[in-house]
């Protein structure tokens, strides 16, 4: 709601001295968002006054058109000499008032004036168009041409009322009342103590049986319906500059005499009217819900085909109107200038329309007007006759109409609206000690009236229907009192436990991974089936069911990701093509992976609790969502410097990744090679931890497949891990068991094990671990070798085996014999020959 | 060694004159002192401690002494071998320090030289400030908790006290998900939560009052990428629900999470406004963290972060609305309770002085390296 200061000061008596920015400062302390504070027409300083055409000539051999006129500028000029202008605007004739601004002047925008030559001829100032002036669209572009009756020489900027400051109000759902200047003035008047005109006390005349017949066939969509009559308009009466500016001031555009009274009224009193041209109108109008595919025509030329909820104004041939939201083109105004037929009589309607309905109609629709705006916040529908009544009063004094006597209203009485509340609620919502009195005073002075001593009956207002609770009244009061006025007290909440397992573990997996050297990717869990494919997932890969969107905001990704990668890629790719080429990044996050089994997630009541399986339905419309971590690696792992060589980013850099991770949830990791895309089969890691004893699948690392490097423009070798954060979640096996540590000495044996090249060294290590037996300290592999002296198709393992016992130094046999039946076993499991056997 | 004689006279022998003793010693002494480096001096001590040096073999001639010439003879001798072993001492620990001084010199390095053979990691800011506010609250008693981020559309907003088809519903631009079916509809009941509120509903109902809990998350609204605005973004949402809790608790609980998060001179401004699931509702300023109000009327020192207006929009707040509560199944009766909730990239941009919300989405790790592990 965009509110003039000008307009606003002739509700409220403001001190003249307050600014935009002291209005603006107390609203804002009463709840009005105030945002911005437009200073119109800053800078501008004249002389601008109205000239009267007296001469035109048309200067020929330009590009385009141009005119050099004399205009009549009175003694403005300070000669009373014809004032010669050159003009490149073509919308006026002799003898039209035109506004002009003379040398010395200064426009908005800094735009200072002075004769200057143009077209041969000297130009002594200019003819204004309303965007020169700042005064927003009138929709013409063109020169104005002011009404005859203004004399030349009157100063303009006075004239077009051309400096105001207008408070642009971003008003909240429950604020409705504030989309008037009635609403925005009367909370003005509450945070200055001072009393308020109220624009909707008119004189209503009562309703008769001669008005323009109406029936409402819904009164629980329409439960007010007023209907006025003006005859006699003058077609050529067009709106006077005040009218048109207020209209320009709070964002709308003038249009028509008849149009922009019935947007000044709803601008003054918030409520939306709509004007049918009489001759239009065939037979009664009647409010009806539509009937289903029915169809309308609406003002801005689109057909809708309605919805049976949908409330239509119709007459004798059907809907006229989609009502509350926008009327139809066959009974609208016609424009003085239009052509053939002119509007002289019209029918005004005032009415009061089920929020609901008009919400769900206008989203139907996608059709947000002024009018649904309105309506859909709740207006005041004890102002409906009010508003008509102004509307009526407008055309009669400025169209030159004629009201007719009849006065139709339909309306369904309802009661007062009444909330019972004690009297000390606000306080004790609040805190603070405001007493009855003042809990009194103000639901007063937003309205309501108030009976009771302890227990209050309030009757609130009929513009606000947003007051239903006893918290809606105690905001009224708190915020009247004012919100900066509160203590500030602390609640002593009960001990807390910190954080949960689960929690520890996601922040210790994060700070795991940036302690190896990873920078961590936010990205955004939109995929679509570009990425699937270039991944090379299986038609029937999991990762391809996914989670789809009604409303992506890219049609290329319409999807929520199933896996961490593709964004994760992206990110590489991108640092890549921005030249960091040495990148680990990891990100942890919700991947959306559907069971196929969802059920639709109803809409369950508000009035009291969900059952448990009212919630566990619910839940079962969810997909599942598990967290996971992922990284990505390219480039060089440890940079060459003056230290020496640098190491690229390979494999294993990845599968120690997934690692890092389990240690932090001090779980071993199992890793199996295999082939899953998107990586190398042959360089492919299954990782798997122990869940209830169970070897469980927790992830994959490796490099990716060289042709999903190439299809993802990524860089040579990139790795990647993906690991589902809740399976090793679920691998937690309490508390760590601390080790026991032997001080005897150690006593080291190596041996070297030539295998099959296909044998994984896993498993040779975990023969060689069991077979050990206890006195197996550690195993650890130092080299692999292969090579014409181990023999095609074979491989050499050589491992350091470290024996220690707790209670006694080992012999050299002791060791000796514990290393060989670690190795027998690894012969036995793994075909293992110890080398040079 | 000769046998002893007792008719030999120890004068009359040569090398065990006072004067020879003297002569060895001396001359021992020289080497030890011509010797320039450990070598040298290591072939000087042979040459005069040794088994076949003068002095070693003048202590030999002693034992042929008559018994009375002994004594005399030998103390000679050893205080001799006493004095050389002593100066070669001296000279070797001189000459061993010279050694070190110099081999140290020469193992000197650039100690300015770089080091960037593994690049360090570093945590998303975002996380890290959401981790350090959550923190604020649980350092008071508050637990952390999570919810779905494809959420039931109850939770996100028939709970929350968003009617159907009241208008702030549309407030929030929402993702909807197709049903399973896939058909484009959006009657599934399932959005991407455009708010971490969907928790308090959920933390009501899994726990019993008093419930205080702190929501950090991920949030979803149809909004595109730009400077200011992400479709994916975070915040932190906190609910107090228990007996007696007033708007007073409220800002107080404000003023402590600022004063934690900006310094201790910092507090909190409350302005009403309209939320269905707080009533009464309030927007929550903090004082400007960067130019603490100084910039307010003072155009020759503008704020940037703040406007000049001294204020910062920090998020929305207010008193749990008791039809929250009633849906949730706590007594509006007995319990009352605050909320509030705000976004984490804009605490990050003015926090960090971060111009553009795309860095924070890019992943580029220029942007993100130099905030490590903790913010």
């Amino acid at each position: 709601m965009r509110v003039p200061l000008s307009w606003l000061r002739e509700y409220v008596d403001l001190p003249a001295t307050e600014t935009g920015r002291d209005v603006q400062a107390k609203l804002v302390a009463v709840g009005l968002e105030v945002e911005t504070v437009e200073q119109i027409g800053a800078g501008l300083k004249g002389p601008l006054v109205v000239g009267q055409v007296l001469t035109i000539e048309e200067l020929e051999g330009f590009k385009k058109p141009i005119r050099f006129c004399t205009v009549d500028v009175g003694d403005a000029n300070g000669t009373g000499e014809p004032q010669e202008i050159v003009c490149g605007a073509r919308n006026f004739a002799v003898g039209d008032k035109v506004v002009v601004v003379l040398p010395g002047a200064v426009l908005p925008g800094d735009f200072a004036i002075a004769a200057r030559k143009t077209y041969g001829k000297t130009s002594h100032g200019m003819i204004c168009s309303t965007d020169e002036l700042g005064m927003g669209d009138d929709g013409t572009h063109g020169i104005i041409v002011l009404p005859p009756e203004h004399e030349a020489g009157t100063d303009a900027i006075e004239l077009l009322q051309l400096v105001d400051e207008v408070l642009d109000i971003a008003v909240t759902p429950d604020r409705g009342y504030c989309l008037s200047m009635r609403g925005v003035a009367r909370e003005t008047a509450i945070a200055y103590g001072l009393p308020l005109r109220d624009p909707a006390l008119l004189d209503v005349p009562a309703p008769n049986a001669y008005g323009y017949p109406v029936k409402v066939a819904d009164p629980i969509g329409c439960d007010t319906f007023t209907a006025r009559t003006v005859v006699g308009l003058q077609p050529e009466a067009r709106s006077p500059i005040w009218l048109q500016r207020r209209l320009q001031k709070a964002g709308m555009r003038p249009i028509s005499l008849a149009v922009d009274i019935t947007n000044y009224v709803m601008l003054e009193l918030g409520q939306p009217l709509h004007a049918y041209d009489r001759t239009r109108v065939d037979g009664p109008i009647g409010v009806r819900r539509a009937q289903q595919g029915e169809k309308l025509t609406t003002l801005d030329g689109t057909v809708r085909v309605l919805d049976a909820e949908d409330l239509v104004i119709t007459d004798n041939r059907g809907p006229i109107g989609l009502a509350g939201v926008m009327g139809g083109a066959n009974t609208e105004i016609a424009d003085a200038q239009d052509g053939e037929h002119r509007t002289t009589e019209v029918v005004i309607e005032a009415a009061h329309f089920d929020a609901i309905s008009i919400a769900r109609t206008a989203r139907r629709h996608k059709l947000s007007s002024e009018a649904s705006k309105r309506f859909e916040r709740g207006s005041d529908p004890q102002a409906a006759a009010a508003a008509a009544q102004r509307t009526v009063d407008l055309l009669v004094l400025l169209a030159g109409g004629t009201a007719e006597a009849g006065v139709t209203e339909v309306s369904a009485p309802s009661a007062p609206r009444t909330i019972a509340m004690p009297a000390d609620h606000p306080d004790r919502v609040a805190g603070v000690a405001y007493g009855r009195e003042t809990v009194v005073r103000r639901l007063q002075e937003v309205g309501c009236d108030v009976y009771g001593q302890d227990e209050l009956i309030v009757t609130v207002p009929s513009w606000r229907p947003d007051l239903s609770e006893p918290n809606d009244l105690a905001e009224e009061v708190i915020r009247l009192e004012g919100y900066e006025n509160l203590p500030s007290t602390l609640p002593t909440p009960p001990s807390g436990r910190g954080l949960t397992d689960r929690q520890r573990l996601h922040r210790r997996v994060g700070r795991a991974l940036a302690g190896a050297g990873y920078v961590e990717a936010l990205n955004y869990p939109f995929l679509g089936d570009a990425v699937l494919d270039q991944l090379g997932l299986d038609a029937d890969d999991a990762r391809r069911r996914t989670v789809k969107l009604v409303n992506p905001l890219s049609d290329e990704e319409p999807a929520l990701r199933t896996t961490l990668l593709p964004g994760l890629l992206g990110a590489l790719r991108r640092n890549d093509g921005r030249g960091s080429h040495d990148l680990a990044l990891f990100e942890t996050g919700l991947v959306f992976r559907p069971t196929g089994a969802e059920t639709k997630a109803v809409r369950l009541p508000v009035d009291r609790r969900p059952t448990d399986e009212e919630i566990a339905g619910l839940d079962a419309a969810l997909p599942r969502q598990p967290r996971r971590a992922a990284v990505v690696l390219a480039g060089a792992r440890e940079q060459a410097g003056w230290w020496g060589k640098g190491r690229p980013a390979d494999w294993a850099d990845s599968v120690e990744a997934a690692r890092t991770i389990a240690r932090e949830a001090g779980v071993e990791v199992t890793v199996r090679g295999d082939r899953h895309a998107p990586w190398h089969p042959g360089r492919c890691a299954a990782l798997y931890v122990m869940v209830d004893g169970e070897e469980t699948l927790f992830g994959h690392a490796g490099e990716l497949h060289p042709r999903v490097v190439k299809d993802l423009h990524l860089p040579e070798r990139t790795c990647a891990m993906e690991v589902e954060l809740d399976v090793l979640e679920q691998a937690v096996d309490g508390a760590l068991q601390a080790p026991r540590i032997s001080t005897f000495p150690v006593a080291t044996q190596d041996v070297a094990l030539i295998v099959a090249e296909n044998v994984p060294a896993a498993d040779v290590e975990r023969a060689l671990r069991e077979g050990a037996g206890e006195l197996l300290e550690s195993v650890r592999l130092f080299d692999v070798f292969t090579g014409e002296q181990i023999g095609a198709g074979r491989k050499s393992l050589a491992y350091a085996l470290r024996f220690r016992a707790a209670d006694r130094t080992l012999t050299v046999d002791e060791a000796s014999a514990a290393r060989d039946a670690a190795v027998a076993l690894a012969a036995e499991r793994t075909g293992a020959v110890l080398r040079g056997a | 060694m000769s046998a002893p004689n007792k008719s030999y006279d120890p004068v009359e022998v040569e090398a065990l004159k006072p004067e020879e003793i003297e002569r060895m010693r001396d001359e021992a002494f020289a080497a030890f002192a011509a010797a320039s480096d450990l070598d040298a001096l290591a072939q000087a001590k042979t040459a005069h401690t040794g088994g076949t040096s003068p002095l070693s073999l003048a202590n030999r001639e002693i034992g042929a002494l008559p018994p009375q010439a002994k004594a005399e003879a030998g103390k000679r001798v050893g205080q001799a071998r006493g004095a050389v072993s002593k100066a070669l001492a001296a000279r070797q620990a001189e000459l061993e320090a010279e050694r070190d001084a110099r081999v140290l010199v020469e193992e000197a390095v650039d100690v300015t030289l770089p080091y960037d053979r593994t690049p360090a990691g570093a945590r998303h800011p975002l996380t890290t400030i959401m981790e350090r506010v959550a923190d604020v609250f649980v350092a008071m008693g508050y637990e952390v908790a999570e919810g779905p981020e494809a959420e039931a559309e109850w939770f996100n907003f028939d709970a929350l006290n968003f009617v159907p088809d009241h208008p702030a519903r549309q407030m929030q631009d929402t993702f909807f998900v197709q049903g399973a079916d896939g058909a484009r509809t959006d009657e599934s009941g399932v959005v991407l939560r455009t708010h971490t509120s969907p928790v308090q509903a959920r933390s009501l109902l899994d726990r019993e009052p008093p419930v205080y809990v702190v929501c950090p998350g991920r949030v979803y609204r149809t909004d595109e990428l730009d400077a200011t605005h992400t479709p994916v973004f975070h915040q932190i949402e906190l609910l107090a629900v228990d007996e007696g809790l007033t708007m007073a608790d409220l800002k107080g609980t404000l003023d402590h999470m600022v004063q934690a998060l900006f310094g201790p001179d910092m507090k909190t401004r409350l302005r009403p406004n309209f939320f269905p699931f707080t009533e009464p509702s309030a927007e929550m300023d903090m004082v400007c963290y960067v130019c603490r109000g100084a910039s307010v009327g003072n155009p020759d020192r503008p704020c940037r972060t703040c406007g000049s207006e001294g204020w910062i929009e920090l998020g929305g707040c207010g008193m749990v609305n008791p039809k929250v509560l009633i849906a949730c199944g706590v007594d509006p009766q007995k319990y009352s309770g605050f909320a509030f909730g705000f976004g984490i990239e804009r605490m990050l941009m003015f926090r960090h002085n971060v111009e553009d919300m795309r860095d924070m989405v890019e992943g580029d790790v220029r942007f993100t390296r130099p905030f490590g592990m903790e913010i």
